[in-house]
């Protein structure tokens, strides 16, 4: 056996990939889904019919391919993120089937034409996202590469958060709030691709011009302020969210997109000055447009006191929360509540179904779920080593987070109903199309941080005798 | 920019605890606010999609759930109608429950932790938990023939008959009754168009008059009197009271008469005994006065007058003997006007003590708790309340009853059984000469070993016109017709 050359250094060890974890977890979602739907089933009294066979079948096949995407394309990525958009997007579908098989009952009890089931809907719009997902693995092999496209990304991002509100309603407008683009049987969300694209945008334009937000201001209560002129990003970000809010009669949406720009800010400068200013100009924003516009009136007092209208503009909201109240802290258990006495069940109040039937316990759990798919994109955001990729994982990162808070809020009346969808559990294509495209650059940055660096052959080295002298400064 | 992204992760953090904060608001502290708030129906839709138990007798089903197949899965139906509406109620989706649906309500449901041990299966199995049934005390057949008999002659009225020794309650009926059916309909509609008419019956018909409605006793109360005076030591039966057709309350110049405004007999004084059965107010207004307001209250509520509470286990109306301010209240007490009121269960509650020799028995309707797998979980033993007169003094009263029965007219004696009873006709309402008197007529069979004890009420004589009308002439026969069907298989 020839001794180790102890010139070369040995070869470290292969870095763990992650993947035998992924999939691991990945068949423990597959296996909490599965056993979601039995007791859906159960609970409904159905008749184990084949073509939940194929529901599941289809569901494994997805996340298969999936994962073997991600295996060839980020093999170092993190390995919860995909397992934990698996347990969320299946127990999403398991609900809406749920939802499904109560509308066949009313309608079958009202002797009414049987509603198209729009489980199989969501499970295209799976393969859809998932077909995105893969794509964007497969085009961006390097997401340092995006920044290049940064101005064009911004510009797209920008078209889509205001198309719905320039557009005439009748092609915008679904239950008043104006966020949609109808184009025959297609409804699409474009903010929520604008989301996207807009951090792609800010994440490179604030490392490009990162010197610029950082030049000290005046000093004001300890905080060092920026100076007026640096302002205008701000500025042009909040009349957008205020334009949106206005215009599109949204405030999720707004509060998303100003929160997300306010965290990136504070992000690439470090100084929380942006903040208190990001969220000062908010409130004011807010204020005047609550004076200005009755339907944000509307959505206040209704968020106030939900049970004053009941009939009426409360009754969503007043039935969402009767939902949560009743399925208390352990839940009615799956398939045995009745979640589909709430309006819009399956997609803005899917937080409601999931209270209603989970109890609690359910609920807290899924969000501890989210909670790990977001501390696990900070912490690629951590990793990683360039600041664009540490902007872009931090902004998509949030986004979700915030999202979600603005969804769960809005649902259990913490704040203002808003109406977005639960990232991958809520019926909607737009939004799970999209939220995929986001997994999918996590993934890619969380890649980059986790991949080994490539290796540069090591330069042959002179021999000591016939090295120069060099000059070495003594350390003070 | 690393420390941002750190403080960032906390941030994180802290909306979603501040989420789970608030969802702890929303599904703890205010859930039951919210699950038992009226605009949400999520609990009585669950409910209804579960089987609920069955209420039967001796056999009978009374009310039963089926299944369906529109959205609230089952349906209740009340095979018998209105013959045992008041006992078994009725449970409507917009209109809440009544009698034995609404008073074992949690046994039906499922929700009785007398169930406990099958919940927990089901539990385990993940299965709604299914309701308990409910079998009743009631003798199918009796209820049946009182039903009948009230019925048959459209009188407005009720009938209660007991298990001397035990308090079962073996029928209670009131007329006219409902069907229960309408108001189960899983169409509001129909329900709807049900509980209106039923709210605008005159007659009504919802009320359950053997416990809900009192009504002066008038003569029949002079049983309570009898059992006072005997057992303060101080009458016997050949006790010799007024014979006089009326005497002046005292103290005032209003006079009391005597039925029809007879003699009590033929001489200057009649016996206790004499005085009984031919029911002489006279007579009846000097005893109280000898014994005095509070020996009468005290026996009345030995009886059980004036039980505040009493759940048989539907909640029973309080009878009471009223106010007594004066001598002249306390002589009108005594025969049972004024403001003596008592149910029909009452009534029947005072004779069946002094069958089962002076003892008071606790009513009861449920037999017998079951599981969904109809068996026994529990079933009702008899409840001692107390003594309400000595063993001898109840002796005696039987033979001044049974005197009484073997003197009134009127139809339906059963030959071979000997009967003890008293009748009562009752004045009431603000012009009481031109209404026609309540009926009434309690008894007990066989007096030498009792095995059943009715009261029956008929309102305003049962005729509208009959101002003539007496407990002897309508109430009597309906009451030996319930005795002869309760003692059919006698040896």
């Amino acid at each position: 056996m020839a001794a180790p050359d102890p010139r070369q250094p040995a070869a470290p060890p292969p870095l763990p990939t992650g993947r035998g974890v992924e999939l691991v977890l990945l068949a423990f979602a597959a296996l909490l889904v599965t056993g979601a739907l039995v007791l859906v089933e159960a609970n409904q009294e159905q008749e184990l019919r084949s073509s939940l066979l194929y529901v599941g079948a289809a569901y494994l096949a997805l996340f298969t391919v999936a994962h073997f995407v991600v295996r060839r394309f980020a093999p170092y990525s993190d390995p919860v993120i995909l397992p934990c958009v698996a347990l969320l997007n299946g127990l999403g579908l398991v609900m809406i089937h749920r939802l499904d098989l109560a509308q066949l009952d009313q309608a079958a009890a009202l002797g009414r034409e049987a509603p198209t089931e729009l489980v199989y809907r969501q499970i295209a719009w799976t393969a859809v996202g998932l077909l995105l997902f893969i794509l964007v693995l497969w085009l961006i092999r390097d997401h340092r590469l995006m920044s290049r496209y940064a101005y064009t990304a911004g510009f797209a991002g920008l078209v889509l958060l205001a198309l719905p509100g320039v557009l005439p309603a009748s092609i915008s407008e679904v239950n008043g709030a104006r966020l949609w683009l109808r184009l025959g049987p297609f409804s699409i969300q474009p903010g929520e691709f604008a989301k996207i694209l807009l951090i792609v945008f800010f994440a490179a334009f604030l490392v490009q011009k990162r010197e610029l937000f950082t030049t000290a201001g005046r000093k004001f209560l300890g905080m060092e302020l920026p100076r007026a002129r640096d302002l205008a990003p701000l500025l042009v970000a909040w009349g957008l969210s205020i334009g949106v809010l206005v215009l599109e009669r949204d405030l999720g949406t707004s509060l998303l997109f100003f929160g997300i720009v306010l965290v990136l800010l504070y992000a690439a400068t470090e100084r929380s000055s942006w903040l208190v200013i990001g969220l000062l100009f908010f409130a004011g924003g807010a204020s005047v447009a609550y004076q200005l516009f009755g339907h944000v009136q509307r959505r206040v007092a209704v968020w106030l006191d939900p049970f004053a209208d009941f009939d009426g503009a409360g009754f969503q909201i007043g039935q969402a929360l009767f939902g949560l109240g009743t399925g208390g802290i352990g839940g009615t258990g799956l398939g045995a509540g009745r979640p589909d006495l709430v309006p819009y069940a399956e997609s803005d109040f899917m937080l409601s179904t999931l209270g209603e039937e989970l109890g609690l316990i359910g609920l807290a759990a899924i969000l501890v779920i989210y909670l790990v798919l977001c501390t696990r994109g900070l912490r690629s955001a951590l990793a990683v080593r360039d600041s664009f990729g540490k902007l872009l994982a931090t902004g998509l990162s949030f986004a979700l987070a915030m999202q979600l808070f603005v969804v769960v809020g809005g649902a259990s009346k913490l704040i203002p109903l808003t109406g977005l969808t639960l990232p991958f559990l809520s019926y909607g294509g737009s939004s799970l199309v999209a939220n995929y495209a986001l997994v999918a650059l996590l993934l890619r940055v969380s890649h980059a941080a986790r991949a080994p660096l490539p290796r540069r052959p090591a330069a042959p080295r002179p021999p000591i005798a016939e090295a120069g002298t060099e000059l070495v400064e003594r350390p003070k | 920019m690393n420390t941002p992204v750190r403080k960032i992760a906390i941030a994180v953090m802290v909306m979603i605890l501040l989420l789970m904060a608030n969802l702890t608001y929303v599904q703890v502290i205010k859930a039951t606010d919210y699950r038992e708030d009226t605009r949400n129906r999520r609990v009585l839709l669950a409910e209804y999609s579960r089987k609920r138990g069955q209420i039967s007798a001796d056999g009978k089903v009374l009310a039963r759930s089926v299944e369906t197949n529109d959205r609230l899965q089952y349906q209740r139906e009340y095979p018998e109608g209105p013959v045992f509406a008041p006992v078994t109620g009725y449970y409507s989706s917009d209109f809440s429950s009544g009698g034995m649906e609404r008073a074992t309500d949690a046994v039906l449901n499922g929700s009785d932790d007398r169930l406990f041990g099958r919940r927990l299966s089901d539990l385990i199995t993940g299965r709604d938990p299914s309701g308990g049934n409910v079998v009743l005390t009631i003798d199918p057949e009796v209820q049946q023939t009182a039903y009948d008999q009230l019925q048959r002659k459209g009188y407005a009225g009720s009938v209660v008959a007991l298990r001397p020794q035990t308090g079962e309650i073996l029928a209670m009926v009131s007329t006219p009754s409902f069907d229960p059916n309408p108001l189960a309909s899983h169409s509001s509609e129909e329900q709807k168009e049900a509980w209106t008419a039923l709210n605008e019956a005159e007659p009504p018909e919802l009320t359950n008059r053997a416990v809900q409605q009192t009504y002066p006793p008038g003569s029949t109360f002079k049983l309570v009197d009898t059992a006072a005076a005997l057992a303060s030591g101080r009458f016997t039966p050949e006790s010799q009271l007024t014979a006089a057709s009326s005497l002046t309350l005292t103290g005032t110049n209003t006079d009391l008469q005597n039925f029809n405004g007879n003699q009590c007999g033929t001489g200057e004084t009649a016996s206790l005994r004499d005085a009984l059965q031919r029911s002489c107010n006279t007579a009846f207004a000097q005893l109280a006065e000898e014994l005095g307001e509070q020996a009468l209250r005290d026996q009345a509520t030995a009886f059980g007058v004036g039980t505040p509470d009493l759940r048989i286990p539907m909640p029973v109306s309080p009878s009471t003997v009223g106010d007594i301010p004066d001598v002249a209240a306390l002589q009108q007490s005594s025969i049972g006007q004024r403001d003596v009121a008592l149910t029909p269960l009452q009534n029947a509650q005072i004779v069946a003590a002094i069958a089962n020799g002076g003892e008071v028995m606790a009513p009861f309707l449920v037999k017998e708790i079951q599981s969904q797998e109809l068996d026994a979980v529990e079933t009702t033993e008899p409840d001692r309340v107390g003594r309400a007169i000595s063993s001898q003094v109840a002796a005696t009263l039987t033979d001044l009853m049974v005197n009484n029965e073997n003197s009134y007219t009127g139809s339906g004696k059963i030959t071979g059984v000997q009967i003890a009873a008293k009748t009562g006709t009752a004045e009431h309402g603000a012009t009481p000469k031109t209404t026609p008197p309540h009926v009434w007529y309690v008894a007990f069979a066989p007096a030498e070993a009792p095995r059943v004890a009715v009261a029956v009420l008929v309102e305003s004589g049962g005729d509208r016109s009959n101002l003539a009308a007496t407990g002897g002439a309508v109430a009597a026969p309906i009451g030996r017709a319930v005795i002869a069907r309760a003692l059919r298989d006698a040896p």
